[in-house]
Parts: structure tokens; sequence; C-alpha cells
């Protein structure tokens, strides 16, 4: 519209499209590179990698390409290779509980938590910011304590627990295939929950407190106020949450290394850990690619899930 | 496939005849090609702690002095010295004189990044013949390693002093003196049976010294051995958190009292000398039968030199292995790192001089490199051989099934 009354009428003929055009092509070049910084960084460290990734799963990428610099084509025999691997089953249901046992864990007790320290009371303040204290330390720190204080003979839990009369034999946490994956979720979630704790607790503080006002005059006190108010309130964040959660326990690799290296007997294997083993001890580059591309591709399904829902909530 | 072969073979012919072209040139004119003379190395090794650091600078330092050069050393840990080489392989740039430990060496020779040693003055001569077979690659010559090591079983004197108990020469004296040695607190036995490269490592001395091979893994004897540390640990002679100890870990139970016996290697012994109460000694690892020999895996870096470009260069670095190798350099190493010097001619007299050191000494005669046998196929036994250990300990399969399993049958 700008245009039109800026334009004399006498020149309406020809040149109005083009000098309209060679303006709209600076506008849109103004904007491309506005873009084109972002776009670039975006390239070079998200896009390289993924389309490296996806060309090492598709080649024969071992000890030898690194001083020869071949890696032959071989389609998708490294794909069929790790999912015929026998420990390839195992990994996928340790990858699922691992993910949904920690995130439950760490969103429940995040949640109370949260709820928890809502109600402000005094030194409320130093006790969150307490509870930061597991998501500040090096994840390699924490495994190696929590290794320590899991110990069959000598860690501290065993040594309380039996103190306490609550266990009769050391508990093998981390020595028993069927205990160790158990144990391994267990440190999962003591790391998770400060994360969980930080954003709950600021998705709570957004709620305005005359809804609760509101909700009290009509009768909904404690669960109630809970289910019809804060939980439907809390939802947005909620699933964000979950998402992020998903995305970033699916792919855990340092704590599991830390505290038993995958064992014993396999029982702790998920496939992060497969991954790293098939590239860095291995040295089979290209299966390790194809392992770390499923795993790109399942937390790619939980995106486009949290994508469509939250798209739903905007439509509605 | 067949004319793929000799295209092949054709072009290593080309590349053979162009570098006898090359040296041909050499003799005519030494000033050609490589005039310059050379004034530095490179050198890249994963000694990166005190005291093994400044140990291994003073023999790199007289050698350099010796052949009139300069050296530029770079450490770095141990479980990254392998991505490391990978990284410089791709960018063109290792070292001139790489450290590698030696069941590496055939895989990193494998990818033709090494050159071969006996092209450039150097042999294997007089050294054990273990170490030899990991250094060499197709017949040839790749690495030459001043130093090794193995391991053998570590006793506390005063433990089994005081239970009556003699250092335990065979499987059946070992189980049970380690049973009589445990006591509330304390194993009688403390070995690193975990899943990784180190946990196979330390099950070889059982498994060779009663004739198993990693050629057939699923022999009688591989499984017997394997019921040796099953054995240990159901028994409750050795902790069942063996399946997660490293060496180090094993070591600390050890010097902490709360093992009486261990299997591990002579660099320890730094840290068991700062521990003076701890009374220690050494024997050789026990046999199944009388009349066995004990044999155990051989440990210790070798050194190498990457191809390079510049002829004079790989030359020079070829001599600098050469002296780290000479019979001088290769005591006085061994002397202050705790290792044993890899030629046979050296061990006895360095055996009356480090007496500490005389199990070890008479264990290394016989012990074998775990390349020797499968080449650059070590690392896929080795990780059957870990996992077994673990299925086994951890009572997910018997002793005779635990390497069937393992490896995938």
């Amino acid at each position: 519209m700008a245009h039109a009354t800026l334009t004399p009428t006498s020149e309406v003929k020809a040149p109005g499209p083009a000098r309209r055009s060679r303006r709209h092509r600076g506008e849109s070049l103004t904007k491309v590179l506005f873009v084109l910084p972002a776009a670039l960084a975006m390239l070079a460290l998200f896009g390289y990698p993924v389309v490296k990734n996806l060309l090492m799963s598709l080649q024969d990428y071992g000890l030898r390409t690194f001083f020869t610099g071949q890696a032959p084509w071989v389609g998708l025999q490294n794909y069929t290779a790790v999912v015929k691997d026998k420990l390839f089953s195992d990994a996928m249901v340790n990858t699922a509980l691992f993910t949904i046992g920690s995130i439950v864990f760490q969103f429940a007790i995040g949640l109370g938590l949260a709820l928890f320290f809502h109600r402000r009371f005094p030194l409320s303040g130093v006790l969150r910011s307490l509870l930061l204290l597991p998501w500040l330390l090096p994840l390699i720190v924490s495994s190696a304590t929590w290794r320590s204080i899991l110990e069959q003979d000598s860690g501290i839990l065993n040594r309380t627990l039996m103190g306490l009369h609550l266990v009769d034999d050391p508990v093998p946490w981390l020595n028993s295939p069927s205990v160790a994956l158990i144990a391994v979720i267990g440190v999962n979630i003591w790391i998770g929950i400060p994360f969980n704790v930080t954003l709950l607790y600021s998705g709570l503080a957004e709620i305005p407190d005359e809804l609760y006002e509101a909700g009290q005059l009509d009768g909904a006190t404690g669960w109630r106020s809970f289910w019809y108010i804060t939980w439907p309130n809390l939802r947005a964040v909620a699933s964000v949450l979950l998402m992020l959660g998903v995305v970033y326990t699916i792919k855990v690799l340092d704590i599991i290394l830390g505290l038993t290296g995958g064992g014993p007997a396999n029982a702790t294997q998920t496939l992060a850990t497969q991954s790293y083993e098939k590239s860095f001890i291995d040295f089979k580059f290209g299966q390790g690619a194809a392992l770390s591309n499923i795993l790109i591709a399942i937390s790619f399904l939980f995106a486009i899930f949290y994508l469509r829902s939250t798209r739903r909530a905007i439509d509605e | 496939m067949i004319s793929k072969r000799i295209a092949a073979g054709l072009a290593g012919a080309t590349a053979l005849s162009l570098v006898l072209a090359a040296c041909g040139d050499n003799g005519g004119g030494s000033s050609s090609s490589s005039g310059t003379t050379v004034s530095s190395l490179s050198v890249l090794d994963y000694y990166n702690n005190d005291p093994d650091k400044s140990l291994v600078q003073k023999g790199l330092d007289s050698c350099a002095s010796q052949l009139g050069i300069t050296i530029k050393r770079e450490t770095v840990p141990g479980d990254t010295l392998i991505q490391k080489v990978l990284q410089q392989a791709s960018s063109k740039t290792l070292p001139d004189v790489l450290m590698l430990d030696n069941p590496d060496v055939q895989q990193i020779a494998a990818t033709g990044a090494l050159a071969p040693l006996n092209d450039m003055g150097l042999n294997g001569d007089g050294v054990i013949k273990g170490m030899v077979d990991a250094t060499s690659y197709d017949g040839k010559l790749y690495g030459l390693a001043p130093v090794t090591n193995t391991i053998a079983l570590f006793y506390n004197k005063d433990m089994l002093a005081e239970a009556g108990v003699q250092p335990p020469k065979t499987w059946d004296e070992l189980k049970a003196a380690a049973k009589k040695l445990t006591k509330p607190g304390r194993y009688g036995m403390a070995f690193n049976a975990n899943a990784t490269y180190e946990g196979s490592w330390q099950f070889l001395p059982a498994m060779w010294t009663n004739g198993g091979d990693e050629t057939d893994l699923t022999s009688p004897q591989v499984a017997e051995a394997l019921q040796l540390w099953v054995d240990l640990v159901k028994s409750g002679s050795a902790s069942k958190s063996v399946i997660n100890w490293t060496q180090g870990d094993v070591n600390d139970q050890f010097i902490a009292g709360k093992a009486a016996m261990m299997v591990n290697g002579p660099w320890q012994i730094p840290s068991l000398n700062k521990n003076p109460k701890v009374k220690w000694d050494v024997v050789q690892f026990p046999v199944n039968k009388v009349g066995q020999t004990p044999v155990a895996p051989l440990g210790g870096e070798a050194w190498t030199v990457p191809l390079n470009k510049d002829q004079a260069k790989q030359q020079k670095a070829a001599d600098f292995v050469k002296c780290l190798n000479s019979d001088e350099n290769e005591l006085a190493w061994a002397k202050a790192r705790f290792t044993l010097p890899t030629k046979t001619a050296l061990l006895d007299q360095y055996v009356t001089e480090v007496p500490s050191m005389k199990a070890f000494g008479e264990q290394v005669v016989n012990a074998r490199a775990r390349t020797g046998k499968l080449g650059d196929k070590w690392p896929e036994a080795a990780k059957v051989i870990y996992q077994a250990i673990q299925l086994a300990l951890t009572g997910k399969a018997s002793a005779q099934d635990a390497f069937k399993q393992a490896s995938g049958g």
C-alpha cells in the first residue's frame, strides 16, 4: 500500500513493478543477511556432523581410514550388522527402561519438591539452591563418587543399610546383572531431579494466585486445586520438560561408563554405550555411526510428537 | 576381484621401484633431497605422570645428545593415545618417533602407517621372542621395546606367616590359601576381572599356564582357567566386586590390607614401597598341574617410526629408537622404573641388582605376547575373553558355556 500512494499515477505504465521488485529484493536481501550468520552456524555445527555421521554409517570406516583416507561404501551393511548384533535387543530394552525409569521418577520427585518449595518457608531459598548441587557437579565426578558409595563390601550405602538392619547381606548394587541397571537408573534420577525442580518451580510461579483464590471460593482445595488449577496450567512446562528429558536421557553415556562401563555381563549396555564401544574400542566407526543414527532417529520421533502436540495446543 | 588385486600389485610394484630409484639416487648425491641435517625429532608417548614422565625424559635426552639432536616431546594420557594417533594420522602430522603399547603395534602397522625397521639397520636379535612377535607384522619389525613387564602373584608376607600359609605353587594351593587367608573385612585374593582389555590381560596367566589358547577359546583348558576365577569368587575368597575393579583398585585393596594376595604387575612397586607397613613379595603365577610352566602376558611399550617423506628424518628417528634400545638404556630404564630389560642376556645381571624383580624376571622369559598368534585380530578375542569372564562370575553362564555364549554361539 505504501508504494502505491508514493508512486505518481503518471508512471503507472511499466517501471512500477520493476521498482517494486527492486525494493522487494533489497528488503529480502536484508532478511537473508539477518538469517545468514545463524544459518551458517547451524550448517557448520549441526548440519555437517549430522551429514558426516550419515555418510560414515554407510561406509566401512575403520582404523585404516584415518591413515589411508579410504572408506569404501558398504550401503546398509553397518545397519544390518548392528541390528543383528546379539546385544542390540538388550541394549534397546535397557535404553527404554533407563529412559522411562529415569524420567518418571525424575518428574514425579521433581514435581513433589517443586510443590513443596512453592509454599515459601524459612530457608526454602537456601534449600532450593542446595538442591541444584547434583546438577553442578561434573558427571565424571558424580559417577566416581556414586561408584564408591555403591561399592558392595565397603560402600557407605551398604554399610548404612546393614547398620540399620534393613538388609542382612550387602546388596550387589553394581555387581549383579539384575540390580546394576536399577542402581544406574537411581543415580541418573538423582542427577536429573534439580533440572526438573527448577523448571517446574518456575512453572508454578507463573500460575496467578487469583486462580487459587477463585478456586477456593468454589471449594477447590488440596487435591482438587492441584488437579483442576495447577496441573492444567503446568501442562505446557511439563511437556517441554518431558520432551527434553527424553532427548537428554536417551543419549546418557558418561554416567553409565563411569559407574559400570556397560557391565556387569552387559547388563547396563544401552544404545549410547554400544555406539561408543563400536567406535572407540572396536574402531568400527561406521557401525558406531549407524547406532548413533538410530538414536537420533528415536529422539527425532519424540521431537515430532512434541511439536505436533504443541501445535495442536496453539491451534486450540 | 582378481583384476583389482593385480592392479594393486602393479601399483605396489611401481611404488617399490620408485622407492628403489630414490634410494639409488641418494647413493649418488647425498645432498640432493635431504641434504639438510636433521636437528630435531618430535616424540609422542603416554608417560604423562611422574615419576615415569621424567625418568623417560632422561633416557630420551641422553639419546638425543648422543645423536646431536633436540627432541620435541608430547605426552598424552594412556587411554587417549590411540585417538591422538588417529587424529594425527588423518591430518598427516604424526610424530617422527611414536610410542605404542605393544598389543597395538600390529594394528597400527596393518594400516601402513609405520616404517619397517629392518630396512634401517635395526633388528630384534637377543630380544625376548614374545616381544619380537608383538612388534612384528607380516614378517617385518615395526617397533622395539626397551623394557617390558608382566604380571605375577603378589602376597602379603605378614598375613601369610600369621595364617601359616606358604606362597601357593598350584591352583589347589592357591584356592586353599585364599580361603584360609579370608576373614571378616579381608579377602584372601584379589584380581581384576572387569569388562575391559585389562580384565582379559589378568586372566591370561591362568589361561596360558593351563595350555589354553586364544585360537580356540572353547577348549576345556580355557574353561578350567575360568573355573579358577569362579571358584575364588564363589567361595568368598575374592570379592564379588572383582568384575568392576581395575588393576589400580586391586592394588589399593592390597595396600589397605583388604586382600592378602593379588595378581598385579611391577609398576605397582613404587606405590607399594610408599607404604612400608605392607611387607610383600612376589612369586610366579601358580600352575594347575605340577609340571606346567607359568606363562604370563608381556606388557610394555614399543617405540616405532611412522613413515616419513623425509628419508633422512626417518633414518634419524630409527637411529633414535635404536639408541633407546641400547643395553645401557634398557638397564637404566628397567632399574629406575621397575620394568624388565627385553634382552634376555641382560636379565640375569638385572635381577641380581634388583632382587625384588626376581619372580618377574623368571616369569618374563616364558611370557607371551597377546598379539603373537592372532595379530591384529587379538582385540576381538580379548573381547570374548572379558565377556565370558563377566558371564561366568555373575552366574549367567557356567565356566564351560561362558566362552561359547560370549563368542555369540
